[in-house]
């Protein structure tokens, strides 16, 4: 697996053979690999990278100093993450270059808040009628049988905060890598709003 | 929004000054099988909608007594040529209402490039 952190800098449309497709442009720029976990010591292989320089020294733990330091790294990063790929060593770079356009990619993100919403939005409950005398618009209705189990099951689908969970769009088609300018042009919509820290993804 | 705008750019291509009411030949490419050929379609633009590089126009024509109406991204690769054949003098943004005149009310009068 190969992977990388980016900012969703928002949505466009490309020309692809002729057709216009939408695209989602996101930034990543290159990530220094902090550590390097191996079959031999940690039981798995994996690589630990830091992703977008944090500029505010403030906001550096004195653990998380520790890591870089020890690492080498020159400046202090924002989001660490582990991926599980195998034949980096501490101090080099996961850049772009890794993509290829066509390849298929998941993308994982914090999807925008909707605050407090109803069954209809939520759940996709469907309602009652909005007209011809109706009473009965949004609301659930009937949350369960009366005497088994005289409760209502555990799970039930019911309102309130929606949105501003971990989301993951899987099979996402790369239309364009720039290793130069650190974009990457995915087609479809990507979870959050612009601005969004996002996790790309690529099996194999 | 600079980064995108600059992804846009690279696929913008060199379109001629035209707005609505100008009469404009497009030479289209069709693709059918592996053979490709340039089709023209003449006609009267009757609308440009949505900017930068999503932004279209409307081709009207009368083919054998019937109104035909192309949408074309104007940024399209499919289009190699886009000529103007007439100035038109027209006073709306969007000519909409050509669809229900026929004949002489259809006609669109013609810009004097030159003030007499």
């Amino acid at each position: 697996m190969t992977g990388i952190v980016g900012r969703k800098l928002g949505m466009t449309q490309v020309f692809e053979g002729g057709r216009l497709v939408p695209v989602t442009v996101i930034e990543a720029q290159p990530g220094f690999v902090l550590e390097v976990k191996t079959l031999k010591k940690h039981g798995y292989e994996a690589a630990k990278v830091g992703f977008l320089e944090q500029k505010k020294q403030k906001l550096v733990t004195k653990p998380m100093k520790g890591v870089f330091e020890k690492a080498g790294a020159k400046a202090f990063y924002r989001y660490v993450k582990e991926f599980p790929m195998g034949g980096l060593q501490v101090g080099e770079t996961v850049t772009l270059e890794k993509f290829a356009k066509g390849d298929k990619v998941s993308v994982s993100g914090v999807s925008k808040g909707k605050g407090f919403q109803g069954v209809m939005k939520r759940h996709n409950y469907s309602g009652g009628p909005s007209s011809h005398g109706s009473m009965f618009n949004r609301a659930p209705g009937s949350i369960g049988a009366s005497s088994y189990p005289s409760r209502v099951w555990k799970g039930k689908a019911l309102p309130g905060h929606m949105g501003s969970v971990r989301v993951t769009t899987k099979n996402l088609h790369i239309e364009d890598v720039r290793v130069e300018q650190n974009l990457i042009l995915v087609r479809g919509s990507v979870p959050g709003a612009t601005g969004t820290i996002v996790e790309i993804r690529k099996e194999g | 929004m600079n980064l995108i705008n600059s992804i846009d750019e690279g696929y913008r291509r060199e379109v001629p000054a035209f707005s609505v009411g100008d009469t404009v030949r497009i030479f289209i490419k069709v693709i059918e099988g592996d053979k490709e050929r340039i089709q023209p379609f003449e006609g009267a633009v009757i609308a440009r909608k949505n900017g930068g590089i999503r932004e279209t126009f409307t081709v009207r024509k009368i083919s054998f007594g019937v109104g035909v109406e192309r949408i074309f991204p104007l940024h399209s690769p499919f289009i190699q040529e886009i000529k103007i054949v007439r100035f038109g003098q027209v006073r709306h943004a969007k000519l909409y209402y050509i669809r229900e005149k026929k004949g002489k009310a259809a006609k669109l009068k013609e810009r004097q490039l030159v003030k007499k």
